[in-house]
């Protein structure tokens, strides 16, 4: 496992409030935990006066009309898994996922060390809901680990109806971060995904049905208890209501964790943060991500059905900004190779497929190797790696791949021809990789 | 009658390859020797050759069962439910009449 030995992004990384009204990020800018007492003189009390004892199914129907998705990167509906949970037999465990392993994201980190008593709420309400047998809350740093605990002193044993609120240090590996290796790290196992069906919902921590949902999700899910799935909807487009945590780094004048309405164009956000005018690129959805050219960038759209069309998703928000003369190829390869790394090595397409495709990618990055062949082997390895892990790392590195071929075409061409436009080292956050490594 | 389908454990799965031997009707192998198995259902003609892979399997990895196989990524998500046939096209073995399929890669050691 490869443990962060350098800075991370998220050591640096600031609030940069909202861009339209305010969700999480509302309250006071002050780059420290919000306070119990202001937390609830700003939004009317502690969350069981506000709310009361809400019954399942009228938790489920709530959260449905308010159209709350998934912010953790696979956008799936959060009534449909509450559903589920539900549905089974046997007590519930909530599992409150902050262990953000994505080196370029950080805005899970920034909420729980600004806002943790949003989530705290959020926990509240579903493991009240639930009549949840344990909740936990994975945190992704020490630095948040604390600022829980803290606001866990703070609150009242009756501010939080259900059961006590255990606060984990996450798992320092990528993959770590998918739900079934959250909850078999909860469970006292090393955290890689297990083989599913059946799904967390089904079979989670110790054979109990869980809810793993990601610490965003369940803020937004403590606000739509508060505050009622029609407030919920008065931002964000009809399909995606809300607002979303955007992790936006790389060639901008200032980086950091910005609160968008789904729905906000690209462009806006760039201009709010100072973009460097003659950017290469833009990756969007993180390392799983797609990458986007300057020209694409007025057609972008924040949100799912917006970056459909052309051929991206949010995924958990992170945004890189490519500074000019960077090759992008080359930058791709440098984040499969370390993502072929952090494979778990418990399937054999993942653990044998992506040391090979990192290994292509990287003749095709060096303009002295590049060959036309490599292309076309790419292409066959990402069809057959793709779908088949346990979990879905493979599938991630095969889009990144995928995107990389389809829109770096040109420059892939100059590498062909020993030549390549690249000058500047620009910086995918990567812990752990030494320069040298390139 | 429900239907049946053939899935892979990857974790547990180590590439011996008895299943592509057995069973080549549905299973092919990668380029690393791993099984690449046919998303859709088994028709009931095979489910002799399909049982015959599965208790062959010294791994234990393969299951036959009524549990549709996950979806590849942007089917729509984890929800089983049912497939048109353009998905179903996709998630298709690659034919080897495929040029890509045919293309002579390096020695994956």
């Amino acid at each position: 496992m490869n443990v962060a030995t350098r800075p991370q992004l998220r050591d640096f990384a600031r609030s940069r409030g909202a861009l339209g009204p305010a969700r999480l990020l509302a309250g006071p800018s002050r780059l420290d935990r919000e306070k119990w007492t202001e937390h609830s003189s700003r939004l009317g009390g502690p969350i069981s006066d506000a709310v009361g004892r809400i019954r399942p199914t009228q938790l489920v129907t709530m959260v449905r009309h308010a159209g709350l998705t998934g912010r953790g990167g696979a956008g799936f509906s959060t009534a449909d898994k509450l559903a589920a949970v539900l549905r089974q037999r046997g007590g519930k465990v909530v599992v409150g996922n902050g262990s953000e392993t994505e080196p370029a994201a950080a805005k899970d980190d920034l909420l729980l060390r600004l806002r943790p008593h949003l989530v705290l709420d959020g926990l509240a309400v579903v493991a009240s809901a639930l009549k949840a047998d344990r909740t936990f809350l994975v945190v992704p740093s020490s630095l948040a680990h604390r600022s829980v605990s803290d606001a866990l002193l703070e609150r009242r044993i009756e501010d939080h109806p259900g059961p006590a609120v255990e606060v984990v240090l996450g798992p320092p590996n990528f993959v770590g971060g998918e739900e079934t290796a959250v909850v078999r790290w909860l469970e006292g196992f090393p955290a890689v995904p297990r083989f599913q069906p059946p799904r967390c919902f089904e079979r989670g921590w110790r054979g109990k049905p869980t809810l793993v949902q990601s610490v965003e999700t369940i803020a937004h899910l403590g606000l739509i208890a508060r505050f009622g799935s029609d407030w919920f909807r008065g931002v964000g487009t009809n399909d995606e209501p809300g607002t979303c945590l955007v992790t936006l780094s790389g060639a901008v004048s200032r980086p950091g964790v910005y609160e968008v309405p789904i729905g906000l164009q690209l462009v806006e956000l760039l201009a709010a943060a100072g973009p460097d005018p003659a950017a290469a690129a833009l990756l969007v959805g993180g390392y799983f991500g797609s990458w986007l050219k300057p020209a694409q960038f007025p057609a972008a759209q924040i949100s799912r059905a917006g970056l459909r069309e052309l051929g991206a998703s949010p995924g958990a928000g992170v945004i890189h900004l490519l500074a000019a003369e960077t090759c992008a190829v080359r930058e791709s390869h440098r984040v499969v190779k370390w993502l072929a790394g952090q494979s778990a090595g418990q399937c054999g397409p993942c653990a044998q497929g992506l040391p090979a495709l990192a290994e292509e990618l990287e003749r095709i990055a060096n303009p002295l190797q590049a060959r036309q062949q490599g292309v076309r082997l790419l292409e066959r390895w990402c069809t057959q790696v793709e779908n088949r892990g346990a979990c879905r790392h493979p599938d991630g590195v095969v889009n990144l791949i995928r995107s990389t071929l389809a829109t770096f075409g040109d420059e892939i061409q100059l590498h062909m021809q020993a030549r390549c436009t690249g000058a500047a080292w620009s910086a995918l956050p990567l812990p752990a990789a030494p320069r040298s490594e390139l | 009658m429900s239907s049946r389908y053939l899935r892979v454990d990857p974790t547990l799965c180590v590439g011996h390859g008895l299943c592509a031997e057995l069973f080549p009707e549905r299973v092919r192998l990668d380029d690393w020797g791993f099984p690449m198995i046919a998303a859709d259902e088994v028709p009931t003609w095979l489910y002799r050759a399909a049982r015959r892979a599965q208790a062959s399997c010294p791994a234990l990895a393969l299951k036959f069962d009524r549990t549709p196989p996950r979806k590849p990524p942007g089917a729509g998500g984890h929800q089983a439910g049912v497939r048109n046939s353009a998905e179903k096209d996709r998630l298709e073995l690659p034919r080897a009449s495929r040029p890509t399929w045919s293309t002579p890669g390096p020695d994956p050691q």
